[in-house]
């Protein structure tokens, strides 16, 4: 950031970032800001911990419904699509079975069940975390490289109706992290 | 709720061994792909495997020029080797996904630290599967026909033929194993990307990273989305090598119409497919130092599965007989006394009975059990004794029709051998190119197995 821009405008702030240095204090760190009021927050760690979801009241996801959504029309359609070629589109006798042999319809759409509701899974996933996304204000703090390695850190947005630059500050700081970084825009 | 974590840290040995820290997992892992110099060993295994992917290039180019006559396929055994490698390869690949989907449900944690390339295997084991069925149907240009879609031709895939099946089934396993894979890698991914100093290699990294950044949120969606794929992994991996048997034993050919096809294959190809396992994560383990990842619990616990699984098949060899005898049915009684002592072909199935039925008793003991050594001699066995089971249940079967005036003799020709040669080629290029590029055990995974992972002093502050 050696941009000369800061000299005549004003930094523009995304918010402030407590790096810890370990899952206990990143925890205990998010329940404190929960408890202050603050929501816009997040935190960003090198492995999944399920404490956080309680500690910064983050919401069950809505995923599983598109998963669930995902292998209901994969049903629908891998049984739809079977009645289509051999009921109505085609209809042919094939070992003297009837048109509709369920049975054997079985296997097709059970497979495309499990394939419409895997990508609802993933891309389901990809889409509601809104990736990919190359930029992002939290790569600009130059220890941020560390989150997928080892270092755990905490943010709390500008957005916040409660975030006042100087107070967030200070109030981070409160928290015993090993440090506060300010995330630019 | 303390003393019982404490009890079953006595009975579960640790999944990872040495003194570790978040940083060390990191470096230890993600510097094999971005510092460490590539060992010549690599070169070498890299170099034969590519020289055998030219001899599958070659087949194919000739089998495509020619025809699949260049195959020793005959009447009445029309399929050989194309069919018996499918089988083989296909059910290799399912040990990958039981490791990776149905011991993560059954929160088996020393999963972890090999779900990783188990995953990669699958993924390769399935792409040599492919090959075979795709060119077996002679004009492999027209494989898009074997696809429901609208035609000026005005016609249909007949859905209820098994073969049918096996398209839905194998395409569904090759691209949910795909995206079950890259889902596992994307933490991994942006690790390398924050780590990797070289340009192209941040590039790269970061494009298939998608910009992950480990946000809390992000992490919630991403368990629950591993969670449910790992979920719905589970019954398809079951599905898709009962499909497979299905291709046997919805035919009335006696040897192959058995009600116990689906699970006596689906234990088969995770018996193959934790051979495979072993024999890439001896060496691999031995030449990249990973043995605080990879420890020797890991190992033995895998001979177990083996051995339990290949009890399973051993079941299934005795029913097969069994139900010979018992159908009262003189085709079905002939076919096994023709398969076991009677026909030219007995001395595959005897052999099938040393490599998967005798070999693995030696599992039973501790001495053989915990030694790298025969561990990895048992998984060569057993590949090999897999690799005839298919043997014996499609050319033996086949071989001796209803008709007497239509029995043959089966041989293989140099192409059936250069292209089974070269799909393993092609896999352990794969492979190599895999341990040179990609984190071989996954990172965030193993961090979550630290003392550290976890939170202490967790009072639950909950609402």
């Amino acid at each position: 950031m050696d941009s000369r821009e800061g000299y005549f405008m004003e930094k523009k702030i995304y918010g402030v970032m407590a790096e810890c240095g370990s899952t206990t204090a990143l925890v205990e760190a998010a329940r404190k800001v929960r408890d202050a009021g603050y929501t816009k927050t997040d935190a960003f760690s090198p492995f999944p911990i399920h404490e956080i979801d309680e500690a910064l009241g983050i919401k069950r996801s809505i995923l599983p419904w598109i998963v669930f959504g995902g292998g209901v029309s994969g049903l629908l359609a891998g049984i739809g699509l079977q009645w289509f070629v051999h009921v109505f589109d085609y209809p042919i006798i094939v070992g003297g079975r009837p048109f509709f042999s369920l049975p054997a319809f079985i296997p097709a759409a059970y497979e495309l069940t499990i394939l419409l509701a895997a990508f609802g899974a993933v891309f389901g996933m990809i889409a509601l975390n809104q990736l990919p996304q190359p930029y992002h204000p939290v790569f600009n703090v130059p220890n941020f490289s560390l989150a997928t390695s080892e270092k755990f850190f905490l943010l709390i947005q500008s957005e916040d109706e409660k975030f006042s630059y100087e107070d967030t500050k200070r109030f981070m700081s409160g928290l015993n992290p090993q440090e506060v970084h300010d995330v630019e825009e | 709720m303390q003393e019982l974590k404490e009890v079953q840290s006595k009975l579960r040995p640790a999944m990872v061994e040495g003194e570790h820290s978040f940083g060390s997992v990191t470096e230890k892992i993600s510097d094999l792909t971005l510092k460490k110099k590539t060992p010549f060993g690599w070169f070498v295994g890299f170099g034969i495997s590519f020289m055998l992917a030219q001899l599958l290039i070659f087949t194919i180019i000739y089998l495509v020029y020619k025809g699949i006559g260049i195959w020793g396929n005959n009447q009445p055994i029309g399929w050989a080797f194309d069919i018996i490698n499918f089988v083989w390869w296909i059910g290799i690949g399912h040990a990958g996904t039981l490791i990776s989907a149905i011991l993560l449900l059954l929160n088996q944690k020393w999963r972890t630290s090999i779900n990783r390339f188990a995953e990669a295997m699958t993924l390769f084991a399935v792409a040599c599967a492919g090959l075979f069925p795709l060119l077996h149907t002679g004009r492999p240009w027209l494989a898009y026909w074997l696809f429901p879609y609208p035609n000026t031709m005005g016609m249909w895939p007949q859905f209820r033929s098994p073969l049918m099946w096996d398209v839905f089934a194998v395409s569904t396993y090759a691209t949910v194993s795909l995206l079950f894979w890259y889902v596992g890698l994307i933490p991994d991914l942006a690790t390398l990307r924050d780590r990797a100093k070289n340009k192209i290699y941040r590039f790269v990294y970061g494009l298939l990273a998608m910009g992950w950044r480990g946000s809390a949120r992000h992490w919630h969606r991403y368990e629950i989305a591993y969670l449910l794929l790992a979920g719905l992994s589970t019954p398809l991996v079951l599905s898709v090598h009962s499909i497979v048997s299905f291709d046997f034993s919805v035919a009335q050919l006696p040897g192959w119409h058995a009600t116990i096809f689906p699970p006596y294959f689906v234990a088969g190809a995770i018996f193959a497919g934790f051979a495979m396992v072993l024999i890439l994560c001896i060496p691999l383990r031995h030449w990249y130092k990973m043995q605080d990842f990879i420890t020797h619990t890991h190992l033995v616990y895998m001979g177990k599965v083996m051995l339990a699984t290949g009890l399973i098949v051993v079941y299934g060899y005795a029913m097969e007989a069994f139900f010979g005898w018992y159908s009262a049915s003189q085709y079905e009684f002939f076919m096994i006394k023709n398969r076991i002592w009677e026909g030219p072909y007995w001395w595959s199935y005897w052999l099938l009975i040393f490599c998967n039925g005798l070999s693995i008793q030696l599992l039973w003991f501790k001495r053989f059990r915990e030694s790298e050594f025969w561990l990895f001699v048992i998984s060569l066995v057993v590949s090999v004794g897999m690799w005839l089971e298919r043997f014996v249940i499609i050319v033996t079967s086949l071989h001796r029709d209803f008709l007497p005036s239509s029995w043959a003799m089966y041989s293989p020709s140099m192409f059936d051998w250069s292209m089974y040669l070269g799909t393993i080629g092609f896999f352990f290029t794969l492979i190599f190119l895999f341990v040179r590029f990609l984190p071989i055990i996954s990172i965030f995974e193993v961090r979550t197995l630290l003392p550290d992972a976890e939170v202490k002093g967790d009072h639950g502050n909950h609402h």
